[in-house]
């Protein structure tokens, strides 16, 4: 990506340049439509060229067990009965949500180490982390994960380097049943009104676009058979940027430098309206008395 | 070495020691702390051999801080214990930033204000510890939403402390002839007398 | 397929039973989500597990794994009922109107010829009454008693929703849905498709499991269709090719028959497999088959087969038995075999019950594994603890292990599941010594025909005449192999007319099997391949994206045969008088004076509606088979019989007669009927499967694939599991009467217990795609478990419904 795309820029409080005009992009996973088949996982590791460890069955389809350094995406696969007596197995692509506003950039205390480049693409620059984990914490989908081998934060990047040169993501264009698209965010948003009618027309009838606004909308959005349980398929109900991190990286910063300086100048304009708390002259006379008197002693 | 064998000695070479170290990190961490925490800072990360190793040290110079706080609280706990002389010489602090602290009580080694320093400084530490842990994720893995509330405890103590510390250092630079206790452990009669008059009265009856 | 992978597209009803396209298939699973989204389609799943497929189907089916022939035979009482088939249709394009012999009977679940010690039918009876001019009478009103759609109905009424239920454990509503959505395809604007696999033909009742869909589809006017017909969905980018070429012990290419011991008279060989029209104006296109032989044998010989030695007919071999997978490693288990050579095949992994598969290669002179990849099977003897109990001192094997390459590094033609041969070209090098395969078999040719010529032997002709007419013969190009599976003109050929037309000159490709002759003026290595390399070049290698029709036939990409049909039966898209029935799907019609369309005509091109040719031009009476005839080893129609490994003391339809209790025409060696477990020991349910994750044993070599499924895992239902006490990740181990596995347990909602006849019977699923060879984790081949038993008619292996019992492995302190 070109340096002016950049929208935000990780602990940069000044504006990034960013004068060009870029249409908002987004991925829109079709939960309805997706068979689990993994193959976007391969993508990912094939594009990225990462390879994370064989290694054991736990329990479940789900292999990688968990998002790492070394796997940005993964199937998650979840047996729900919605009602009772009607199995669904939801297969769920998880991976970074490409928020509109960020948590982890909100986090991050390295200038650059994460950046939101102007089509929604967020990025972390591994080159500029410091291993803190704070963008961890700042994420209200818990994507990012720290490498046990280098200490750096790494997630789906959406393929930033291939949406730069005017290709979809890998994971787009492996995916066999078109249950991943991209393009343009409004129009994924408008594919995706017909996928939900197309859902609610088999009974669906809490089908909708998963595009979470406390996050100010993502640019990975699903579209959910039940909406209005988004924990069926393992996603917050609400998702935002936690409190406290608000807490933490916002108001928390200039009131803080505001005290530390507030107290400094006290102390400053203390002194030099007070001056010095020296002994008084009265008793340091008193003491070299004393002193003398015993020296005669 | 004393200048003049009739000045008091205030702090052992220990002490002092223990001081220092403590004295040290503080602003290592305070330093790096703020790098980490506000962008203005960040530059400060150049002093630790760059971000990561910001990163990295941090945590260390932490542990030895703590431990080193904690050797120096025990050190001081007895002189500090909180007494009602001390309440009332707080309630009237007014009249010590005046400048005017002849006619305040009578103090022993320490005064009011020194005592609540002392233990507000050990309640930061109380808070500083536990939150840098939870946040230290190259050794510990907690949970996200306890990183999170560490992250806020950890940040707000740290500034607490700061500004305390602002207060101990700019006391010691204001009360004249107090900074040379630290530096070779002793200070004038004259200087106990005055601020310190009960722990002058005890360390020059013998 | 009768239809083709994109045209699933097209149809308003997709079921997948006995396969689980969305797994197997994810590529091809595309066009279902298409005829989804675009065409707003209902997809079904039929299965034992509620598995990926399923999880985005419309509506879900369980069955016990096993019983798929009761569920059909119920959908086929459903349609006639309630009278939801395709009655102009059925009439017209199925012998349900024909009349079958008055002798031909069903009592107590056999049917008329039933010989119980040779476990065989003689098949007499299992035919049409035929009138004094040689044709099959019929009745048009299929009112007659003996008429096929008569004998139908009272055949299936036995098989009512109750009975269903109670066979197949599928909850009775969910059948009725089922039914229900299929019978809604009976009318001339709406088409099912029918999405099959492995989980219809790994049974004792294989064929029969897809002939009552076949019956189905016949009977809803869906065969011919656009959107419709029977589609199975090969495992293999290449497996309809090497099916097409025939590398099986009883057909030649195409599909060709081969003789039989008792055959020795060449022209009753070909009159035997050319029959004569059973009703007026047919095609009965096999009558072609001397064509398409004499083809083959020059192809073969060249020069050295003519007409005045029969063309070589006596090189042929002639079967004096069976040769199928099963029957080969039987006697190589005997010790009756001393050589094998395994190319591209994974015996001990592929062939079940392992033990058996190891001692039959332990007793080989020499072993030959030409292979890619190091297989269970080059490593047979290697000991791997007890994932491979081999004591390699005690086996002399000899095993040579020939390096070939994979499908990127070779050139050559594919035929998909949809009949479309295309071409790919070769993208790297094979790494080391590997070769492709056709450089290895010219090898071995070479110097086995040296060694013939040199030393001769038993019988050296066939092998040191034969043509081996290739630029390098020591390196066949594929072009070359290519241009002579598609044949060629060895003299000028005409047509019959007057004066007649040379259609091909000598030493020109040919562009279709209609030019391939008897007389040896053409040569042609597989008859339904010609054309596909025409004077106008590799038809294969075409990659024209156009679709002028928009339903998806793309005529100009690769070639399809036969004759680069998109769509088999075509001629049945169209009503009597060539509309049809549905003109927004229309393949073909009759434009008044010959049949023009979207698609190559299944049918002479100029027969018009009037003259009543069949649809179904391979059958002597030009129509589809409701009645199979004799065609089947158990029947002329499917009727359900228990695996056999069955959870149930007999078989519910017929709980009186022993002998029909599993398929009576099936053969079991009798080791291996030994073999075989009882409910008792072995009370649950096992079936085996894929993963869409691996490709049998091939991807455990690859690193990503190990990654997504790196550890061998069995299914266990909640309920099952909490009666065994066990837990998701808890380690199990799964026996049959065969052997064991030890695997990770996943519990699941998705295996459901099922009410069978009174019983509670669950399923326990077992993937199959761990070995002792790969990156992947160690694991046990699946088919330690299974039994060595096949389909009566084809001998594809049971692997899909056998008996196992389950118990957790309590981890033991190590020492």
């Amino acid at each position: 990506m070109a340096s002016l795309d950049i929208q935000a820029r990780s602990a940069t409080t000044t504006p990034s340049p960013g004068v060009r005009d870029y249409p908002d992009v987004a991925k829109l996973i079709d939960i309805s439509k997706c068979i689990g088949c993994k193959a976007c996982q391969v993508a990912c590791m094939e594009w990225n060229d990462l390879r994370d460890v064989v290694g054991e069955n736990t329990g479940s389809y789900q292999n990688p067990p968990d998002l790492d350094a070394k796997s940005w995406t993964l199937m998650r696969f979840y047996e729900v009965e919605p009602e009772p007596n009607r199995l669904e197995w939801l297969i769920r692509k998880d991976g970074c949500m490409h928020c509109a506003d960020p948590g982890c950039l909100a986090a991050c205390p390295s200038p650059g180490a994460i950046v939101k480049y102007s089509n929604g693409i967020v990025d972390f620059n591994q080159e500029h982390c410091i291993g803190c984990g704070y963008c961890i914490t700042g994420c209200p989908f818990d994507i990012p994960r720290i490498s046990q081998t280098d200490h750096k934060a790494y997630k789906c990047s959406l393929c930033s380097d291939r949406v730069a040169v005017g290709l979809e993501p890998a994971c787009v264009k492996t995916c066999p049943t078109g249950a991943i698209t991209f393009g343009s965010k409004p129009d994924m948003i408008d594919y995706a009104v017909d996928r939900v009618r197309d859902l609610q027309g088999r009974g669906f009838k809490n089908a909708a676009l998963y595009d979470p606004p406390g996050v100010g909308g993502t640019h990975v959005m699903y579209v959910l058979q039940h909406a209005d349980r988004p924990e069926l398929y393992g996603l917050p109900q609400d998702p935002t940027i936690s409190p406290l991190v608000e807490l933490w990286k916002g108001v928390a910063k200039p009131v803080a430098i505001g005290v530390m300086a507030a107290v400094g100048l006290t102390a400053l304009f203390h002194y030099i309206t007070r001056g010095p708390n020296a002994v008084s002259k009265e008793i340091e006379e008193d003491e070299e008395r004393k002193a003398k008197e015993e020296q005669q002693v | 070495m004393k200048r003049d064998p009739r000045d008091l000695v205030r702090y052992t070479a220990g002490e002092r020691i223990n001081h220092w170290i403590v004295g040290i990190s503080f602003i290592l961490l305070g330093v790096s702390g703020l790098a980490l925490f506000h962008p203005a800072f960040f530059p400060f990360t150049m002093l630790f051999g760059g971000p990561t190793w910001t990163r990295i040290l941090h945590p260390f110079l932490g542990v030895l801080m703590a431990v080193f706080f904690v050797f120096m609280f025990f050190r001081f706990l007895k002189n500090n214990l909180m007494r009602r002389i001390d309440w009332q010489w707080i309630g009237r602090i007014g009249e010590m930033v005046d400048g005017s602290d002849e006619t305040m009580p009578a103090q022993g080694k320490y005064n009011g204000g020194q005592k609540l320093l002392f233990w507000l400084l050990a309640l930061c530490m109380l808070l500083l510890i536990p939150s840098g842990i939870l946040l230290w994720q190259v050794y510990f893995d907690f949970s996200v939403e306890a990183r999170r509330w560490a992250a806020v405890i950890h940040s707000a103590a740290a500034v607490v402390m700061i500004c305390l510390i602002f207060v101990h250092v700019y006391a010691a630079i204001w009360v004249k002839g107090t900074i040379r206790s630290m530096w070779y452990g002793t200070v004038t009669r004259a200087w106990a007398r005055q601020h310190h008059r009960n722990w002058y009265e005890e360390v020059t009856k013998s | 397929m009768t239809n083709h992978w994109v045209d699933i597209k097209n149809a308003d009803v997709i079921i997948i039973m006995g396969g689980n396209a969305a797994e197997a298939h994810p590529c091809g699973f595309k066009w279902v989500t298409e005829a989804k989204q675009h065409r707003g389609a209902t997809l079904i799943v039929v299965d034992p597990r509620f598995n990926r497929s399923a999880a985005v189907a419309d509506v879900y089916a369980p069955i016990r794994s096993g019983s798929d022939i009761a569920f059909l035979g119920g959908v086929i009482n459903y349609m006639l009922s309630n009278d939801k088939i395709h009655h102009e249709y059925v009439r017209n394009f199925t012998n349900a109107a024909y009349l079958v012999r008055p002798d031909f009977g069903f009592e107590d679940g056999l049917f008329t010829g039933y010989n119980a010690d040779t476990r065989k039918y003689d098949r007499d009876t299992w035919d049409y009454q035929l009138g004094e001019d040689g044709y099959v009478q019929i009745d048009d009103s299929m009112q007659h008693p003996r008429c096929v759609l008569q004998l139908i109905k009272r055949h299936y009424s036995r098989y009512t929703p109750e009975v269903v239920s109670k066979v197949c454990g599928t909850p009775q509503e969910d059948f009725l849905k089922v039914a229900d959505l299929i019978a809604s395809t009976s009318t001339p604007d709406r088409v099912m498709t029918i999405m099959y696999a492995l989980g219809w033909t790994q049974h004792t009742t294989g064929s029969q499991n897809i002939r009552s869909m076949a019956m189905i589809q016949l009977l809803l006017g869906n065969i011919g269709r656009v959107g419709g017909g029977v589609n199975a969905l090969r495992g293999h980018s290449n497996v309809q090719g090497i099916t097409d070429m025939n590398l099986v012990t009883n057909v030649l290419p195409g599909y060709m028959k081969l003789a039989s011991d008792d055959e020795q008279d060449f022209q009753a060989y070909l009159d035997a497999r050319s029959p004569k029209p059973l009703r007026p104006n047919q095609i009965s296109y096999w009558q072609n088959f001397p064509n398409f032989w004499v083809s083959l044998s020059k192809a073969f010989y060249g020069d050295a087969a003519n007409q005045y030695n029969n063309f070589r007919y006596d090189w042929f071999p002639k079967l004096d038995q069976p040769y199928d997978v099963l029957h080969m490693f039987e006697r190589m288990y005997q010790g009756q075999m001393n050589g094998f050579i395994s190319q591209g095949f994974n015996p001990l992994a592929a062939v079940p019950c392992v033990q058996k598969v190891r001692e039959g290669l332990s007793k080989l002179k020499y072993l030959v594994v030409i292979d890619p990849l190091a297989t269970e099977t080059s490593e047979f003897w290697a000991d791997m603890g007890d994932y491979n109990e081999a004591s390699p001192s005690e086996i002399q094997t000899e095993v040579f292990r020939l390096p070939s390459t994979c499908f990127a590094e070779e050139t050559g033609s594919y035929t998909n599941s949809g009949r479309v041969l295309q071409w790919h070209w070769k993208a790297a090098d094979p790494p080391g010594e590997a070769k492709p395969d056709t450089d290895i078999i010219a090898g071995i040719f070479y110097t086995l025909r040296r060694l013939y010529e040199d030393e001769g032997g038993t019988f050296p002709e066939p092998v040191v005449n034969l043509s081996w007419e290739y630029g390098h013969p020591m390196e066949p190009a594929p072009e070359d192999l290519a241009k002579e599976f598609s044949g060629r003109a060895l003299a000028d050929v005409a047509d019959a007319g007057d004066p007649p037309v040379i259609l091909a000159k000598a030493g020109e490709q040919l562009s279709g099997f209609g030019q391939l002759r008897a007389d040896g003026s053409t040569a042609c290595g597989n008859w339904l391949y010609c054309g596909a390399w025409s004077e106008g070049g590799n038809l294969m290698a075409r990659r024209d994206t156009s679709d002028p029709s928009g339903l998806g036939f793309y005529p100009d990409w690769g070639y399809a045969w036969p004759a680069n049909r998109r769509v088999l039966y075509n001629r049945a898209n169209c009503d009597m008088q060539g509309r049809p029935w549905d003109p927004t799907r229309a393949t073909i019609h009759w434009n008044g004076s010959k049949w023009v369309g979207n698609d190559v005509p299944d049918i002479k091109a100029t027969a018009a509606p009037a003259e009543d040719v069949g649809p179904f031009i391979m059958h002597p009476d030009g129509v589809g088979h409701l009645f199979a005839l004799k065609s089947m080893a158990e029947g002329p129609l499917p009727e359900h019989y228990e695996p056999f490994e069955t959870p149930l003391p007999a078989n519910p339809m017929h709980p009186d007669n022993p002998l029909a209790l599993n398929n009576p025409a099936t053969r079991i060696f009798a080791y291996d009927r030994e073999q075989l477990g009882t409910a008792d020991k072995f009370p649950y349910v096992a079936t085996t499967y894929r993963l869409t994750e691996h490709y049998h044993y091939w991807t455990k070599n690859v690193l990503a694939n190990s990654i997504l499924q790196p550890s061998q895992f069995v299914e266990l239902g909640q309920e099952l599991a909490a009666e065994k006490g066990i837990k998701d990740g808890d380690q199990v181990k799964v026996m049959s009467n065969r052997g064991y596995i030890r695997a990770v347990a996943v519990v699941t909602k998705r295996l459901k217990q099922l009410d069978v006849d009174g019983r509670k019977v669950h399923t326990v699923g077992i993937p199959i795609h761990w070995g002792f060879i790969g990156v992947a984790q160690k694991g046990f081949l699946a088919n330690r478990l299974t039994p060595f038993v096949g389909d009566a008619n084809a001998q594809t292996p049971e692997f899909k419904a056998f008996l196992v019992n389950v118990e957790k492995i309590v981890p033991t302190a190590q020492a």
